[in-house]
């Protein structure tokens, strides 16, 4: 098992490496750190001053080592147009997309998880059938499509919920939270249902899937011919098969999720990260938006590593296999 | 045999979709649309492209049926004065264009590295399979975004508009090979190992060529059931990026940049242009999933789980 | 009283083109401590009688007539609930492939402990003693360090055992074994039938052993009942079936096992020509005649009754030409 944790590791650092490569890489072509720093009214000599300082004149590879070197401190260049490192702007924006991922995927569990496993147990009821149903054109619908929705429909007609922003938040040391608000509760409800909707149908569909191959399986028959009850067999034979793919499958979907955050957030003017990317990319603030690749990316690789080291724990072949 | 085997399946495809209406509708109402996006220039009243035929006089009117309507204008006009319909038509024929151009450049990149892996085998394979994992576990829409919003900054605005399309079907299909790969990859490993393989060997035949000539008709079904999928996913990715600012302009748009045109007006009353060409989208994606699903059943293929 | 009796069973699996009868007119009884085999080759419904009796027929079958009675109850008519009572506490079953047969996911331990618990008030403590008391007889060595242990831990064989062990942890009446040693080795599949053996003596506990290998049920069994396409179509004491079976099927099957053969040319094996049909397309007449080397016409046009053969009160056949002798036939 530590045998196993260590080559994730490495393989997530490999993997890390490479990413701030490519931040790196469009930092050296598209950055100009100089105008980032001091703006665009000083003098050819003083900037090439400046250069010289910053160690802009020296070799590729020795910039990207000193980029690594300084992103592991957390240095992750300066914002030009927040005047402050790009880390910290996107640690202040980090709270609000964590939360509004932190709720759809609370929603997403305890939803898809009962109404997967009721539409496996019983396929042909209505209400399997109509969850099917549903989840198909949920499928189909683009998440900012569903957002203008909800937007429409709740905010706009009924007037029942806001339509944008955060709403009131706390500070709870240092972390802007909307969660202990019923104002920012409130905020929560129309992004977090449209963040949801696009991965609610797949993860209905998968558990369903995933536990109908299960159900047919001789384990689960040997289960009934020992004379287990409904409950035992469905929820801890049959279940705990069907977590396996689900682990790994709904790890890497909970992390797409983020992706999908910035379509959310720009409809509902959410002040995520996912907006601050967009805005970035607007300014051409090249800092921020490869802090932004290399935070993202750094998400993505904790997640994923987590998810393996996860599975391999609850799958007791994998932990012999590499004890 | 094969081709008794691939009769028999063929008619069962047929029969199966005979009996299927969901299947039927949905392939008819797909092939209305490939059909309209192919004839668009045809079909559609106006060329929206033709900036001298617009009028900004003529915005934001109404469908035809409501107050304010005009005959001329079937489903009113959108934000520059162009006639939604004929919008709606080239759009939906920039759309599918990117979206069929990028299965294409997944599925070719992910069946050459597929058989590659498989065939070499060994170290190759191992560190071909090790990427795939690792760009299968990135978004694929995330890699997308980030991708063309630094080609935008690299560019500028203008220029990343002239070259649009193709630039979106390399960014677009080039996250999404390992799909294809892993999936080749294993009906080649399933094969190689058979032993009609063996036995051709051993008689002195070109395995190979043998191999080949086997797995391709076997890749063929899963091929088919990923490529529907992927295509209704390109499509929606590039709605995404356009809706973004990151794909179509609004000069020449895809239904992604017209929904994101018309996204602004939908409060002050126009709702007209964001609805119809949301629809458009919707019942296109539903369609095509709804056909992949059906497919999917149909065929049964072993798809590369996980 | 009979400690299983089965009658007139009828077991359909409910098609889109129409009922398929797959188990007609089953009837058959299990004494106490008694050891029956049931024979035949796949698809005779060997299986689908063995689940029948704990009313576990996969969908989209059912029991559509006859009735199963244990300890003169009927249990076809019991609800889900009372039949949990039943199976895997008075009747435990033995699966055929031990490699699919455990939960991959849960320990040993877990899945002995909560069949016991779903069958009696025990705590954990007091089933895991019952669980390594009952792995020590079936020769599982150190039992307690075991139960913590999951089953792809485990050989083939060793697997068996822990199924075994598990059927025993309830002190069954009754054991249904289903193919118990088709999927191990031939060197464990001889152990793990002299263990079976061993423990239904000892435990007294009846025996209904299903499986293709009349060896087995020659070595294992009392009784024997062979069926072919859903029919019982000869039972009789195993000695009388193997010294002398009445059934042109039966002899097939025996002229097929080595060492047992009956024709001219010592130690050739010999095969029933053609294969056993498709429930789908069943002949008239005796569903086995096509294959039947001593075919006659009536064979095709009526089909045979399971007689009594006279002289031999434990002894049945389906066959019309069962008592004039069909060897010269």
């Amino acid at each position: 098992m530590f045998a196993f944790i260590v080559r994730r590791i490495i393989q997530a650092t490999v993997v890390m490496l490479v990413i701030g490569f490519i931040g790196f890489s469009v930092k050296h072509q598209l950055g100009d750190p100089v105008r980032d720093l001091v703006g665009i009214s000083v003098s050819v000599e003083e900037r090439e001053a400046l250069r010289e300082q910053l160690g802009l004149n020296d070799s590729f590879f020795e910039q990207y080592g000193r980029f690594v070197s300084n992103a592991v401190r957390g240095d992750l260049g300066y914002s030009y147009f927040f005047k402050k490192p790009a880390l910290d702007v996107i640690l202040s924006k980090a709270p609000a997309t964590i939360e509004l991922v932190f709720v759809s995927s609370m929603l997403i569990l305890l939803l898809s998880v009962p109404m997967g496993l009721y539409s496996a147990i019983y396929p042909k009821r209505f209400f399997s059938r109509l969850a099917m149903g549903v989840s198909i054109v949920g499928v189909s619908i683009p998440v900012f499509l569903t957002a203008i929705v909800l937007i429409y429909v709740f905010a706009v007609q009924l007037h029942w919920l806001p339509s944008y922003g955060r709403g009131d938040t706390v500070n709870i040391l240092g972390w802007e939270s909307g969660l202990f608000t019923i104002d920012g509760l409130r905020h929560l409800v129309l992004p977090s249902i449209a963040l949801s909707s696009i991965m609610l149908p797949l993860f209905i569909r998968l558990i369903r899937a995933e536990m109908m191959e299960v159900l047919e399986t001789e384990y689960i028959k040997y289960a009934w011919a020992k004379g287990l009850t409904r409950k035992r067999v469905w929820l801890v034979h049959a279940f705990k098969n069907t977590l396996l793919p689900v682990i790994t499958v709904g790890g890497v979907q909970l992390g797409i999720l983020i992706a999908f955050t910035i379509l959310t957030e720009t409809v509902f003017q959410w002040q995520g990260m996912g907006f601050m990317f967009l805005e970035a990319v607007e300014r051409s603030d090249t800092a921020l938006l490869v802090a932004y690749l290399v935070v993202v990316g750094a998400l993505f690789v904790v997640v994923n590593t987590v998810v393996d080291i996860v599975y391999g724990l609850v799958n007791p072949t994998v932990t012999i296999a590499s004890r | 045999m094969q081709t008794k085997r691939q009769k028999i399946k063929d008619s069962y495809l047929l029969y199966s979709f005979r009996r299927d209406k969901v299947a039927i509708v949905s392939a008819t109402i797909l092939a209305l649309f490939l059909f309209a996006a192919l004839f668009a220039p045809m079909l559609a009243p106006y060329d929206p492209y033709d900036v001298t035929s617009i009028d900004i006089m003529d915005a934001e009117i109404p469908p035809s049926w409501m107050e304010g309507g005009e005959s001329r204008f079937f489903l009113g006009t959108d934000i520059m004065g162009r006639d939604l319909l004929s919008t709606m038509l080239y759009g939906l024929r920039i759309s599918v264009a990117i979206g069929i151009g990028a299965v294409f450049l997944q599925a070719f990149i992910g069946i050459a590295i597929g058989l590659a892996s498989g065939y070499l085998g060994g170290r190759v394979d191992a560190v071909l399979m090790r990427i795939a994992d690792v760009q299968l576990s990135f978004s694929t829409l995330m890699v997308a975004i980030i991708v063309s919003a630094i080609v935008q900054v690299a560019f500028g605005v203008g220029r990343y508009e002239q070259i649009a399309v193709p630039l979106l079907i390399v960014i677009i299909g080039i996250a999404e090979w390992p799909q294809y790969a892993r999936t080749v990859r294993a009906s080649v490993l399933g094969e190689k190992n058979k032993e009609y393989v063996e036995a051709a060997r051993v008689i002195g035949l070109d395995s190979k060529r043998i191999m080949f000539s086997h797995i391709l008709p076997n890749t063929l079904s899963p091929v088919l059931v990923i490529s529907t999928v992927q295509v209704a996913n390109a499509v929606m990715s590039e709605a995404a990026l356009s809706f973004l600012g990151l794909g179509m302009p609004v000069s020449m748009p895809s239904i992604g940049s017209l929904i994101n045109a018309g996204f602004e007006y939908i409060f002050s009353g126009a709702w007209w242009i964001t609805f119809f060409p949301a629809m458009l989208l919707i019942v296109f994606i539903l369609v095509i999933n709804l056909l992949g699903d059906w497919l999917r059943d149909v065929l049964n293929p072993k798809l590369y789980k996980g | 009283m009979q400690l299983l009796e089965v009658k007139n069973l009828e077991v359909s699996f409910a098609l889109r083109q129409g009922d398929l009868v797959a188990l007609n007119d089953i009837s058959f009884s299990l004494g106490k401590k008694e050891r029956l085999g049931v024979v035949g080759e796949s698809g005779a419904g060997k299986s689908v009688t063995g689940f029948a009796v704990i009313n576990l027929i996969s969908k989209p079958g059912k029991i559509t007539n006859g009735e199963i009675l244990f300890e003169g109850k009927r249990l076809d008519t019991l609800s889900e609930k009372e039949m949990r009572t039943i199976r895997g506490n008075r009747i435990s079953m033995i699966f055929q492939d031990p490699m699919m047969t455990l939960n991959p996911v849960l320990t040993i331990g877990t899945q002995m402990v909560e069949t016991l618990q779903a069958h009696r008030k025990i705590s954990q403590k007091e089933a895991e003693a019952v669980a390594v008391k009952k792995l020590e007889r079936v020769h599982i060595p150190s039992p307690a360090r075991r139960l913590s242990q999951y089953p792809h831990e485990f050989s083939g064989g060793m697997r068996q055992r822990i199924i075994i062990a598990i059927a025993l942890l309830t002190d069954p009446s009754i054991i249904i074994a289903d193919e118990p040693t088709t999927a191990l080795d031939v060197t464990i599949q001889a152990e793990i039938m002299d263990l079976l053996q061993e423990l239904c003596n000892s435990e007294d506990m009846g025996l209904m052993l299903i499986t293709h290998d009349l060896g087995v049920v020659a070595e294992v069994t009392e009784r024997v009942l062979v069926m072919y396409a859903g029919k019982i179509i000869e039972t009789a004491k195993t000695s009388d079936l193997v010294s002398n079976p009445l059934h042109p099927y039966t002899r097939g099957l025996m002229n097929a096992l080595p060492g047992h053969g009956t024709c001219d040319t010592a130690n050739r094996l010999q095969q029933i020509p053609g294969t056993m049909p498709n429930l789908t397309e069943i002949a008239p007449g005796c569903s086995f005649h096509p294959r039947c080397e001593h075919c006659q016409d009536i064979c095709s046009s009526e089909v045979p009754q399971l007689r009594k053969i006279s002289g031999n009160d434990s002894r049945f056949v389906s066959c019309h030409f069962a008592e004039e002798g069909w060897q010269n036939g």
